[in-house]
């Protein structure tokens, strides 16, 4: 299933946060999207998700999800969004309820998604017990149970201290690797934009228009940390974000 | 800094401690220390003449009078007659108060119908209703127990509108992605988010429907602690009335104790 963003133009009141947005998001791709901060990259992820409505314009769905997908579009949020008054193996179960599965095969799929994230030894541990790491690793797990289509990810690293997201970052790699999964990843840093994205969406401030697409063909697993072909490409996004983002720095925050 | 300095031997001074402290702990054995005491001066007080027994009886002749109370029989048929009073008007007002609350909180109409409704009626003292409770529900058992239920529902409503106000919107914009319903997302986040402002509004919602018990006990009540009390009072019998309400107090406690219970019990996630 591809997703095709055609002529996205929103506005909070008078305030223009988001301009002509046309983006193709292909099965199998990660897609990141990068801007400076305010100009509109979550409220973009919120409209591919169904989370919020655009002004004008409108998200396709091309093709349909694979028929075991219980919930084609799934996000993973900045903050984790875990129930904090449900276990590990509570808040997994919280987002299959609703669907028609008898409890064996839950408990298959929550076994399942805690082996492939590493969590099977805290089902029962509360999220308060997690470190932010451990959290959003739950999230991802939580993710990965409805089989999704499509990843939309948040900042989903941006709460964590640099050492756990490098680990996470890894984590997120190695299960592009195994899985192909697709994603549409906001982020406003560009070390995780080069290392995760097939294709970057550059936005520019206030409102929001896609600047520039880079992509990059290197495979995930050979982008390591040092790497020219990557620095230049890093530098080269900053040089086309520098100006935007110091000019958004200047703003007054008003919303 | 110079080789000089290095090599003679500076005498440091320690970086004096400035921190700590502004985090009240309470120790258990203080409080009974302090009840104990406060007793045992009063009692002290009393029989050497210190305190007046016109002015306050000793705790002594409270305790004679309690164990009278309880040599009569009478003790049960007060306390039965008030405690049912106070677990039905309870009861019945806050859970009509969680309705009314959940309600205000997530639905547009009933938050602008009734939020100003409720507001307004909230702080009328429900003493000054009685009249009307007598001519509305009977001078029995109902408008004793209407006191009690309209004193806790709307300290209900508030805390429970005002918890489902405080649950993180992350959480439900969270079970929207997921493409949970309308109702599992009220069941399973709203209502659990809410949970530990609803029960602290039980604590409110407690201590107000035993203070209306000795208001709604004024009126023609032949039993019930808070009549008791009135006797007491119209009589001068001083002892009896400090019984009386030591033993309002102690149902406030017990109130207090099994709320604290049942928040530990639904709210260990929080530890």
């Amino acid at each position: 299933m591809d997703l095709s963003l055609r002529h996205i133009t929103h506005r909070y009141d008078e305030v223009e946060v988001l301009r002509d947005i046309n983006l193709d998001i292909e099965q199998g791709q990660i897609v990141c999207i990068i801007g400076p901060s305010g100009c509109g990259k979550s409220t973009l992820l919120r409209m591919i998700g169904g989370l919020e409505r655009p002004a004008s314009g409108e998200v396709l769905q091309l093709g349909e999800p694979p028929a075991d997908c219980l919930n084609p579009l799934t996000y993973i949020f900045q903050d984790f969004a875990l129930l904090p008054w449900r276990t590990v193996e509570g808040n997994i179960s919280l987002v299959l309820e609703n669907h028609p599965l008898d409890a064996a095969a839950r408990e298959e799929i929550i076994a399942d998604v805690l082996a492939r994230t590493k969590l099977s030894d805290f089902r029962k541990a509360y999220p308060r017990q997690l470190s932010g790491g451990m959290k959003q690793r739950v999230a991802i797990a939580r993710a990965l149970s409805v089989r999704p289509a499509v990843l939309l990810m948040d900042e989903p690293l941006s709460a964590l201290d640099s050492q756990t997201r490098e680990l996470l970052m890894d984590d997120l790699v190695d299960l592009w690797e195994k899985e192909n999964y697709t994603a549409a990843y906001v982020t406003h840093n560009l070390a995780e934009a080069v290392r995760l994205g097939h294709k970057i969406v550059v936005l520019s401030r206030r409102p929001g228009e896609i600047r520039d697409i880079v992509e990059i063909d290197m495979p995930l697993s050979a982008r390591t940390t040092e790497n020219a072909e990557l620095e230049a490409i890093q530098k080269r996004l900053w040089n086309l974000m520098r100006d935007e983002a110091r000019a958004a720095d200047m703003e007054l925050l008003d919303e | 800094m110079s080789d000089e300095t290095v090599g003679n031997q500076i005498t440091g001074k320690p970086v004096p401690y400035r921190g700590g402290g502004f985090l009240p702990k309470s120790r258990k054995i203080v409080a009974p220390i302090v009840f104990i005491l406060i007793i045992a001066f009063w009692e002290w007080g009393c029989r050497t003449g210190f305190i007046s027994p016109l002015i306050l009886p000793a705790p002594s002749e409270a305790f004679d009078a309690f164990m009278n109370l309880v040599n009569s029989g009478l003790l049960w048929q007060h306390l039965a007659a008030s405690l049912q009073r106070l677990l039905i008007g309870w009861f019945s007002g806050t859970m009509l108060g969680i309705i009314v609350g959940t309600l205000i909180g997530l639905f547009s109409i009933a938050r602008s119908g009734l939020q100003p409704l409720v507001s307004a009626i909230f702080p009328i003292p429900k003493i000054a209703l009685l009249p009307l409770f007598i001519i509305w529900f009977g001078i029995g058992e109902g408008s004793k127990v209407a006191t009690i239920l309209f004193g806790t529902f709307f300290p209900t409503v508030i805390a429970t509108y005002g918890g489902i106000d405080n649950v993180d919107r992350g959480l439900i914009r969270m079970g929207q992605s997921f493409g949970l319903t309308r109702m599992s997302i009220i069941r399973k986040i709203i209502l659990p988010g809410a949970l530990p402002a609803i029960l602290s509004g039980a604590r409110i919602s407690a201590a107000i429907a035993i203070i209306l018990l000795v208001a709604a006990e004024m009126i023609a009540a032949e039993y019930g602690i808070g009549a008791y009390i009135l006797i007491a009072g119209s009589l001068m019998a001083t002892d009896q009335l400090i019984t009386g309400v030591a033993i309002l107090s102690c149902i406030g406690l017990i109130f207090a104790w099994i709320i604290g219970k049942a928040e530990k019990y639904f709210l260990k996630w929080r530890a």
